[in-house]
Protein backbone atom coordinates (compact mmCIF):
# COMPACT_ATOMS: atom_id res chain seq x y z
CA UNK A 1 0.00 0.00 0.00
CA UNK A 2 3.06 2.14 0.29
CA UNK A 3 3.55 2.21 -3.57
CA UNK A 4 3.36 5.19 -5.35
CA UNK A 5 3.09 4.73 -9.12
CA UNK A 6 3.79 7.36 -11.97
CA UNK A 7 1.92 9.07 -14.22
CA UNK A 8 2.11 11.92 -16.58
CA UNK A 9 0.33 15.04 -15.99
CA UNK A 10 -2.56 15.64 -18.79
CA UNK A 11 -4.33 18.18 -18.03
CA UNK A 12 -4.93 21.23 -15.21
CA UNK A 13 -8.93 20.29 -14.11
CA UNK A 14 -9.22 22.48 -11.25
CA UNK A 15 -6.64 25.02 -10.16
CA UNK A 16 -8.37 26.08 -6.91
CA UNK A 17 -9.23 22.92 -6.00
CA UNK A 18 -5.87 21.09 -6.80
CA UNK A 19 -6.77 18.81 -9.07
CA UNK A 20 -5.13 17.47 -12.47
CA UNK A 21 -6.10 14.63 -14.62
CA UNK A 22 -2.64 12.27 -14.73
CA UNK A 23 -2.58 9.58 -17.40
CA UNK A 24 -1.24 5.64 -15.92
CA UNK A 25 -0.42 3.17 -18.27
CA UNK A 26 -3.35 4.46 -20.62
CA UNK A 27 -5.77 5.11 -17.62
CA UNK A 28 -6.73 8.98 -17.25
CA UNK A 29 -8.20 9.86 -13.74
CA UNK A 30 -8.35 13.12 -11.62
CA UNK A 31 -5.67 13.16 -8.94
CA UNK A 32 -5.09 15.98 -6.24
CA UNK A 33 -2.07 18.22 -6.58
CA UNK A 34 -2.57 20.27 -3.30
CA UNK A 35 1.20 18.76 -1.83
CA UNK A 36 2.79 21.10 -4.47
CA UNK A 37 2.59 25.29 -4.76
CA UNK A 38 0.02 26.49 -7.46
CA UNK A 39 1.96 26.17 -10.95
CA UNK A 40 4.55 23.94 -9.95
CA UNK A 41 2.93 21.36 -11.59
CA UNK A 42 1.81 22.05 -15.04
CA UNK A 43 0.90 19.67 -18.44
CA UNK A 44 3.54 17.35 -19.22
CA UNK A 45 4.73 16.78 -15.95
CA UNK A 46 5.63 13.37 -14.55
CA UNK A 47 4.57 12.64 -10.88
CA UNK A 48 4.50 10.02 -8.22
CA UNK A 49 1.13 9.47 -7.52
CA UNK A 50 0.19 7.74 -4.27
CA UNK A 51 -3.53 7.33 -3.58
CA UNK A 52 -4.89 9.28 -5.19
CA UNK A 53 -2.40 12.15 -5.06
CA UNK A 54 0.71 13.63 -6.56
CA UNK A 55 3.92 13.26 -4.08
CA UNK A 56 6.86 14.55 -5.93
CA UNK A 57 7.49 15.55 -9.69
CA UNK A 58 10.17 13.06 -11.47
CA UNK A 59 11.48 12.87 -14.76
CA UNK A 60 10.85 11.01 -17.62
CA UNK A 61 13.49 8.70 -17.05
CA UNK A 62 12.74 8.24 -13.47
CA UNK A 63 9.17 7.33 -14.73
CA UNK A 64 9.90 4.96 -17.05
CA UNK A 65 12.37 3.13 -14.73
CA UNK A 66 9.92 3.69 -12.29
CA UNK A 67 7.02 1.65 -14.10
CA UNK A 68 10.04 -1.04 -15.13
CA UNK A 69 10.51 -1.89 -11.84
CA UNK A 70 6.69 -1.90 -10.57
CA UNK A 71 6.34 -3.98 -13.97
CA UNK A 72 9.31 -6.55 -12.20
CA UNK A 73 7.91 -6.58 -8.94
CA UNK A 74 4.39 -7.66 -10.68
CA UNK A 75 2.68 -4.49 -8.54
CA UNK A 76 2.12 -2.47 -11.76
CA UNK A 77 -1.02 -4.48 -13.20
CA UNK A 78 -2.50 -4.16 -9.53
CA UNK A 79 -1.65 -0.56 -9.09
CA UNK A 80 -3.34 0.38 -11.93
CA UNK A 81 -6.01 -1.48 -11.28
CA UNK A 82 -6.54 -0.08 -8.13
CA UNK A 83 -6.04 3.62 -9.65
CA UNK A 84 -8.73 2.50 -12.20
CA UNK A 85 -11.25 2.37 -9.44
CA UNK A 86 -10.98 5.43 -8.30
CA UNK A 87 -14.24 7.94 -8.43
CA UNK A 88 -12.24 11.11 -9.17
CA UNK B 1 25.73 -13.40 -8.71
CA UNK B 2 22.89 -14.92 -10.84
CA UNK B 3 20.82 -12.29 -10.09
CA UNK B 4 22.78 -9.84 -11.72
CA UNK B 5 21.69 -9.78 -15.15
CA UNK B 6 17.95 -8.91 -13.34
CA UNK B 7 19.43 -5.34 -13.24
CA UNK B 8 18.90 -2.64 -15.71
CA UNK B 9 22.75 -1.68 -15.47
CA UNK B 10 24.12 -4.94 -14.72
CA UNK B 11 27.97 -3.76 -15.03
CA UNK B 12 27.02 -0.64 -12.57
CA UNK B 13 25.32 -3.56 -9.96
CA UNK B 14 28.65 -5.66 -10.27
CA UNK B 15 30.66 -2.54 -9.35
CA UNK B 16 28.92 -1.24 -6.50
CA UNK B 17 28.79 -5.19 -5.08
CA UNK B 18 32.86 -5.25 -5.60
CA UNK B 19 33.09 -2.04 -4.35
CA UNK B 20 30.90 -3.09 -1.35
CA UNK B 21 32.77 -6.02 -0.51
CA UNK B 22 36.12 -4.02 -0.81
CA UNK B 23 34.87 -1.51 1.90
CA UNK B 24 33.51 -4.40 4.16
CA UNK B 25 35.95 -4.78 7.04
CA UNK B 26 33.87 -6.28 9.98
CA UNK B 27 30.48 -7.52 10.22
CA UNK B 28 27.31 -5.03 9.51
CA UNK B 29 24.29 -5.40 10.50
CA UNK B 30 21.87 -3.10 8.40
CA UNK B 31 18.60 -2.16 8.40
CA UNK B 32 16.37 -1.69 5.91
CA UNK B 33 13.28 0.23 7.24
CA UNK B 34 10.69 0.48 4.38
CA UNK B 35 8.61 -2.28 3.44
CA UNK B 36 8.99 -1.23 -0.47
CA UNK B 37 12.58 -1.71 0.03
CA UNK B 38 12.20 -4.97 1.59
CA UNK B 39 10.28 -6.18 -1.30
CA UNK B 40 12.91 -4.88 -3.42
CA UNK B 41 15.92 -7.01 -1.83
CA UNK B 42 14.38 -9.94 -1.68
CA UNK B 43 13.14 -9.95 -5.89
CA UNK B 44 16.55 -8.66 -6.96
CA UNK B 45 18.65 -11.05 -4.53
CA UNK B 46 20.38 -8.18 -3.43
CA UNK B 47 21.85 -10.13 -0.07
CA UNK B 48 23.10 -12.41 -2.91
CA UNK B 49 25.59 -9.66 -4.15
CA UNK B 50 26.44 -9.38 -0.51
CA UNK B 51 29.84 -10.03 1.04
CA UNK B 52 28.68 -13.09 3.50
CA UNK B 53 29.89 -9.98 6.82
CA UNK B 54 26.73 -7.83 5.53
CA UNK B 55 23.54 -8.51 7.49
CA UNK B 56 20.09 -6.90 5.86
CA UNK B 57 17.83 -6.44 8.65
CA UNK B 58 14.16 -6.18 7.21
CA UNK B 59 12.63 -3.76 9.45
CA UNK B 60 9.18 -2.17 10.78
CA UNK B 61 8.07 -0.44 7.59
CA UNK B 62 5.18 -2.03 6.79
CA UNK B 63 2.05 -0.55 7.62
CA UNK B 64 -0.04 -3.39 7.37
CA UNK B 65 2.15 -5.44 9.06
CA UNK B 66 2.30 -3.42 12.57
CA UNK B 67 -1.21 -2.42 13.00
CA UNK B 68 -2.04 -4.13 16.24
CA UNK B 69 -4.81 -7.13 16.60
CA UNK B 70 -6.98 -5.12 18.56
CA UNK B 71 -7.08 -2.50 15.65
CA UNK B 72 -8.24 -4.84 13.46
CA UNK B 73 -11.25 -5.94 16.03
CA UNK B 74 -11.75 -2.68 16.50
CA UNK B 75 -12.17 -1.69 12.41
CA UNK B 76 -14.74 -4.75 12.33
CA UNK B 77 -16.63 -3.50 15.15
CA UNK B 78 -17.37 -0.55 13.44
CA UNK B 79 -17.99 -2.26 10.01
CA UNK B 80 -20.14 -4.32 11.16
CA UNK B 81 -22.75 -1.40 12.76
CA UNK B 82 -25.50 -1.22 10.61
CA UNK B 83 -25.83 1.78 8.54
CA UNK B 84 -21.83 1.65 8.52
CA UNK B 85 -20.12 1.94 4.54
CA UNK B 86 -16.31 1.06 5.88
CA UNK B 87 -13.72 1.71 3.23
CA UNK B 88 -10.13 0.36 3.11
CA UNK B 89 -7.17 0.02 1.21
CA UNK B 90 -7.62 -3.61 -0.19
CA UNK B 91 -4.07 -4.61 1.50
CA UNK B 92 -6.38 -5.00 4.66
CA UNK B 93 -9.33 -7.03 4.06
CA UNK B 94 -6.85 -10.40 5.05
CA UNK B 95 -5.05 -8.80 7.89
CA UNK B 96 -6.64 -11.16 10.64
CA UNK B 97 -7.82 -9.94 14.12
CA UNK B 98 -8.25 -12.08 16.88
CA UNK B 99 -11.16 -14.30 15.60
CA UNK B 100 -11.95 -12.48 11.99
CA UNK B 101 -10.81 -10.33 9.44
CA UNK B 102 -12.61 -7.83 7.04
CA UNK B 103 -13.62 -9.97 4.34
CA UNK B 104 -15.36 -12.39 6.69
CA UNK B 105 -17.10 -9.21 8.48
CA UNK B 106 -18.05 -8.66 4.55
CA UNK B 107 -19.30 -12.15 4.26
CA UNK B 108 -21.14 -11.83 6.80
CA UNK B 109 -22.74 -8.66 6.00
CA UNK B 110 -21.07 -5.73 6.37
CA UNK B 111 -20.70 -2.82 4.02
CA UNK B 112 -17.17 -3.28 3.47
CA UNK B 113 -15.80 -1.33 0.45
CA UNK B 114 -12.34 -1.30 -0.87
CA UNK B 115 -11.25 2.78 -2.32
CA UNK B 116 -7.70 3.62 -3.77
CA UNK B 117 -7.99 7.02 -2.08
CA UNK B 118 -9.09 8.74 0.99
CA UNK B 119 -10.59 10.78 -1.37
CA UNK B 120 -13.05 8.11 -2.91
CA UNK B 121 -14.27 7.05 0.67
CA UNK B 122 -15.51 10.97 0.63
CA UNK B 123 -17.35 10.57 -2.13
CA UNK B 124 -18.72 7.70 -1.28
CA UNK B 125 -19.62 9.94 2.17
CA UNK B 126 -21.27 12.54 0.03
CA UNK B 127 -22.88 10.16 -2.34
CA UNK B 128 -24.99 8.40 0.45
CA UNK B 129 -26.37 11.53 2.77
CA UNK B 130 -27.68 8.21 4.82
CA UNK B 131 -25.38 6.21 5.76
CA UNK B 132 -22.19 6.86 7.84
CA UNK B 133 -18.80 6.50 5.84
CA UNK B 134 -15.67 5.65 7.59
CA UNK B 135 -12.34 5.60 6.27
CA UNK B 136 -9.51 2.89 7.68
CA UNK B 137 -6.54 5.57 7.70
CA UNK B 138 -3.24 3.57 7.91
CA UNK B 139 0.31 4.40 6.84
CA UNK B 140 3.37 6.31 7.90
CA UNK B 141 3.66 10.34 6.86
CA UNK B 142 3.15 9.26 3.27
CA UNK B 143 0.14 8.12 3.52
CA UNK B 144 -0.74 10.85 6.33
CA UNK B 145 -1.07 13.82 4.40
CA UNK B 146 -3.55 11.98 2.02
CA UNK B 147 -5.62 11.84 4.78
CA UNK B 148 -4.99 14.77 6.59
CA UNK B 149 -5.95 16.90 2.92
CA UNK B 150 -9.08 14.50 2.76
CA UNK B 151 -10.32 15.83 6.35
CA UNK B 152 -9.73 19.08 5.46
CA UNK B 153 -11.96 18.72 2.25
CA UNK B 154 -14.62 17.04 4.47
CA UNK B 155 -14.69 20.23 6.74
CA UNK B 156 -14.47 22.83 3.53
CA UNK B 157 -17.38 20.83 2.33
CA UNK B 158 -19.45 20.17 5.28
CA UNK B 159 -19.49 16.17 5.28
CA UNK B 160 -21.37 15.46 8.40
CA UNK B 161 -21.08 11.64 7.81
CA UNK B 162 -17.21 10.95 7.06
CA UNK B 163 -14.93 9.68 9.49
CA UNK B 164 -11.42 8.23 9.63
CA UNK B 165 -10.05 5.44 11.99
CA UNK B 166 -6.80 6.50 12.37
CA UNK B 167 -4.19 4.57 12.66
CA UNK B 168 -1.45 6.51 11.20
CA UNK B 169 2.35 6.32 12.47
CA UNK B 170 5.09 8.23 12.31
CA UNK B 171 8.90 6.61 11.50
CA UNK B 172 11.02 8.52 14.07
CA UNK B 173 9.96 7.00 17.11
CA UNK B 174 10.09 3.70 15.99
CA UNK B 175 13.47 3.85 14.94
CA UNK B 176 14.19 5.58 18.20
CA UNK B 177 12.69 2.10 19.51
CA UNK B 178 15.04 0.33 17.47
CA UNK B 179 17.79 1.70 18.65
CA UNK B 180 17.11 1.49 22.00
CA UNK B 181 15.97 -2.22 22.34
CA UNK B 182 18.99 -3.92 24.04
CA UNK B 183 19.11 -7.11 21.94
CA UNK B 184 18.96 -5.39 18.49
CA UNK B 185 22.45 -4.11 17.65
CA UNK B 186 22.33 -2.28 14.07
CA UNK B 187 25.53 -0.49 12.39
CA UNK B 188 23.68 1.37 10.17
CA UNK B 189 20.18 2.29 7.97
CA UNK B 190 18.39 2.92 4.81
CA UNK B 191 16.27 5.35 4.91
CA UNK B 192 12.77 4.90 3.36
CA UNK B 193 12.10 6.68 0.53
CA UNK B 194 8.39 8.03 -0.02
CA UNK B 195 7.90 8.81 4.16
CA UNK B 196 11.25 11.41 3.36
CA UNK B 197 9.60 12.74 0.41
CA UNK B 198 7.32 14.17 2.72
CA UNK B 199 9.82 14.67 6.39
CA UNK B 200 12.87 15.29 4.51
CA UNK B 201 16.37 13.84 5.48
CA UNK B 202 16.66 16.24 8.95
CA UNK B 203 14.54 14.00 11.00
CA UNK B 204 16.84 11.49 10.74
CA UNK B 205 20.21 13.66 11.77
CA UNK B 206 19.92 12.61 15.40
CA UNK B 207 20.26 8.65 14.41
CA UNK B 208 23.77 10.06 13.19
CA UNK B 209 24.56 12.77 16.18
CA UNK B 210 23.33 10.98 18.60
CA UNK B 211 23.52 7.40 18.33
CA UNK B 212 26.79 7.49 15.80
CA UNK B 213 24.96 5.56 13.14
CA UNK B 214 24.95 5.85 9.68
CA UNK B 215 21.83 6.41 7.09
CA UNK B 216 21.45 6.66 3.55
CA UNK B 217 17.94 7.74 2.32
CA UNK B 218 16.95 5.55 -0.57
CA UNK B 219 15.20 5.20 -3.40
CA UNK B 220 13.12 1.98 -4.75
CA UNK B 221 15.37 1.18 -7.78
CA UNK B 222 17.29 -2.04 -7.00
CA UNK B 223 20.55 0.29 -7.96
CA UNK B 224 19.24 2.56 -5.66
CA UNK B 225 19.11 0.03 -2.47
CA UNK B 226 22.33 -1.15 -3.82
CA UNK B 227 24.24 2.31 -3.53
CA UNK B 228 22.54 3.52 -0.37
CA UNK B 229 24.00 -0.35 1.16
CA UNK B 230 27.60 1.03 -0.13
CA UNK B 231 26.91 4.53 1.22
CA UNK B 232 26.28 3.44 4.69
CA UNK B 233 29.34 0.81 4.47
CA UNK B 234 32.03 3.39 3.37
CA UNK B 235 30.58 5.86 6.45
CA UNK B 236 30.66 2.84 8.97
CA UNK B 237 34.26 1.68 7.56
CA UNK B 238 35.45 5.66 7.40
CA UNK B 239 33.98 5.84 10.96
CA UNK B 240 31.75 8.58 10.25
CA UNK B 241 27.88 8.89 11.19
CA UNK B 242 25.97 11.15 8.57
CA UNK B 243 22.55 11.29 7.07
CA UNK B 244 23.25 11.05 3.32
CA UNK B 245 20.55 11.59 0.67
CA UNK B 246 20.49 8.70 -2.08
CA UNK B 247 17.29 10.02 -3.20
CA UNK B 248 17.76 13.17 -4.24
CA UNK B 249 15.67 13.63 -7.11
CA UNK B 250 12.87 13.19 -4.63
CA UNK B 251 13.67 14.46 -1.48
CA UNK B 252 15.05 17.58 0.41
CA UNK B 253 15.76 18.26 3.59
CA UNK B 254 13.27 19.75 5.01
CA UNK B 255 10.39 17.67 2.86
CA UNK B 256 7.42 18.62 1.26
CA UNK B 257 5.83 21.63 3.47
CA UNK B 258 2.41 21.67 2.03
CA UNK B 259 1.65 17.86 2.91
CA UNK B 260 4.10 18.52 6.59
CA UNK B 261 1.29 21.45 7.09
CA UNK B 262 -1.70 19.16 6.28
CA UNK B 263 -0.75 16.60 9.14
CA UNK B 264 0.35 19.16 11.70
CA UNK B 265 -3.19 21.21 11.15
CA UNK B 266 -5.44 17.95 11.26
CA UNK B 267 -3.31 15.22 13.53
CA UNK B 268 -1.18 15.31 17.08
CA UNK B 269 0.49 12.08 18.35
CA UNK B 270 -0.48 10.09 20.72
CA UNK B 271 0.67 9.59 24.15
CA UNK B 272 1.51 5.26 22.85
CA UNK B 273 0.55 3.74 20.31
CA UNK B 274 0.60 -0.02 20.06
CA UNK B 275 2.58 -1.97 16.80
CA UNK B 276 1.75 -5.66 16.52
CA UNK B 277 5.16 -7.53 17.23
CA UNK B 278 6.89 -4.56 18.81
CA UNK B 279 4.14 -3.51 21.69
CA UNK B 280 3.68 0.20 22.52
CA UNK B 281 5.61 2.73 21.69
CA UNK B 282 5.71 6.51 22.81
CA UNK B 283 4.64 8.85 20.66
CA UNK B 284 4.23 6.24 17.18
CA UNK B 285 0.46 6.95 16.56
CA UNK B 286 -1.29 9.68 15.49
CA UNK B 287 -4.80 10.79 16.19
CA UNK B 288 -7.35 13.53 15.16
CA UNK B 289 -7.01 17.36 16.67
CA UNK B 290 -10.59 18.01 18.72
CA UNK B 291 -11.05 20.74 16.14
CA UNK B 292 -11.46 17.84 14.13
CA UNK B 293 -13.15 15.47 16.62
CA UNK B 294 -16.35 15.54 14.21
CA UNK B 295 -14.23 13.80 11.70
CA UNK B 296 -12.88 10.56 14.23
CA UNK B 297 -14.34 7.76 14.33
CA UNK B 298 -12.86 6.45 17.62
CA UNK B 299 -15.47 9.37 18.63
CA UNK B 300 -18.33 9.13 16.90
CA UNK B 301 -18.47 5.08 17.66
CA UNK B 302 -17.62 3.24 20.90
CA UNK B 303 -15.04 0.97 20.13
CA UNK B 304 -14.03 -1.82 22.30
CA UNK B 305 -10.54 -0.77 22.27
CA UNK B 306 -9.16 -4.20 23.54
CA UNK B 307 -5.44 -4.61 23.89
CA UNK B 308 -4.74 -8.00 22.48
CA UNK B 309 -1.93 -10.29 22.64
CA UNK B 310 -0.14 -11.45 19.37
CA UNK B 311 -0.66 -15.40 18.33
CA UNK B 312 2.06 -17.10 20.47
CA UNK B 313 3.08 -19.19 17.62
CA UNK B 314 3.86 -15.81 15.62
CA UNK B 315 7.19 -14.51 15.68
CA UNK B 316 6.34 -11.34 13.73
CA UNK B 317 8.02 -9.14 16.66
CA UNK B 318 11.17 -11.10 16.36
CA UNK B 319 11.25 -10.67 12.40
CA UNK B 320 10.86 -6.76 12.94
CA UNK B 321 13.42 -6.77 15.14
CA UNK B 322 15.30 -8.61 12.89
CA UNK B 323 16.38 -11.04 15.40
CA UNK B 324 15.15 -13.81 13.75
CA UNK B 325 14.66 -14.87 9.98
CA UNK B 326 11.48 -16.01 8.43
CA UNK B 327 12.55 -19.26 8.07
CA UNK B 328 13.19 -19.35 11.74
CA UNK B 329 9.37 -19.38 12.84
CA UNK B 330 8.07 -23.05 13.43
CA UNK B 331 4.62 -22.59 11.35
CA UNK B 332 6.82 -20.03 8.23
CA UNK B 333 5.87 -21.94 4.92
CA UNK B 334 2.99 -24.22 6.93
CA UNK B 335 0.54 -23.24 8.80
CA UNK B 336 1.30 -19.59 7.82
CA UNK B 337 1.25 -18.75 3.94
CA UNK B 338 0.23 -15.91 2.26
CA UNK B 339 -3.43 -17.41 1.80
CA UNK B 340 -3.92 -17.88 5.69
CA UNK B 341 -1.04 -15.44 6.98
CA UNK B 342 -1.19 -16.24 10.95
CA UNK B 343 0.94 -13.35 11.64
CA UNK B 344 0.73 -9.80 9.78
CA UNK B 345 4.48 -9.89 8.04
CA UNK B 346 2.64 -12.84 5.55
CA UNK B 347 -0.09 -10.56 4.60
CA UNK B 348 0.87 -7.68 3.00
CA UNK B 349 3.90 -8.44 -0.18
CA UNK B 350 5.99 -6.05 1.57
CA UNK B 351 6.08 -7.76 4.68
CA UNK B 352 9.33 -9.75 5.76
CA UNK B 353 7.83 -13.31 6.02
CA UNK B 354 5.80 -12.99 2.42
CA UNK B 355 8.64 -11.84 0.55
CA UNK B 356 10.61 -14.51 1.61
CA UNK B 357 8.21 -16.86 0.68
CA UNK B 358 7.02 -15.16 -2.75
CA UNK B 359 10.95 -15.17 -3.78
CA UNK B 360 11.82 -18.23 -1.89
CA UNK B 361 15.47 -17.21 -1.64
CA UNK B 362 15.41 -20.86 -0.46
CA UNK B 363 19.22 -21.16 -1.35
CA UNK B 364 20.00 -19.21 1.63
CA UNK B 365 17.72 -20.66 3.63
CA UNK B 366 18.59 -23.96 2.90
CA UNK B 367 22.22 -23.42 3.64
CA UNK B 368 22.39 -21.09 6.75
CA UNK B 369 19.71 -23.60 8.31
CA UNK B 370 21.94 -26.42 7.48
S1 LIG C 1 5.80 -16.86 9.31
FE1 LIG C 1 3.77 -16.05 9.84
S2 LIG C 1 3.55 -16.49 11.98
FE2 LIG C 1 5.71 -16.72 11.54
S3 LIG C 1 6.59 -14.69 11.99
FE3 LIG C 1 6.06 -14.69 9.82
S4 LIG C 1 4.00 -13.84 9.75
FE4 LIG C 1 4.38 -14.41 11.89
Amino acid sequence: MCLAIPGKVVEIVDAENHIAKADVGGVRRNVNIGMFDEGEVTVGDYVLIHVGFAMSKIDEHEAEETLRVLKEIGEYEPEVEQFKTTLQ
Amino acid sequence: MRFIDEYRRGDVAQKLAEQIARLTARPLKIMEVCGGHTHAIFKYGIEDLLPEQITMIHGPGCPVCVIPLGRVDDSISIALRPGVIFTTFGDMMRVPGSRTNLLDAKAVGADVRMVYSPLDALKIAKNNPGREVVFLALGFETTAPSTAMTVLQAARDGVKNFSVFCNHITIVPALKAMLDSPDLQLDGFIGPGHVSTVIGTRPYEFVAREYGKPVAVSGFEPLDVLQSVYMVVRQATEGRAEVENQYGRCVSRDGNRKALEAIFEVFEPREYFEWRGLGSIAHSGMRLKSKYAAFDAELKFEVPGLRVADPKACQCGEILKGVKKPWECKVFGTACTPETPIGSCMVSSEGACAAYYNYGRLSKIVERSA
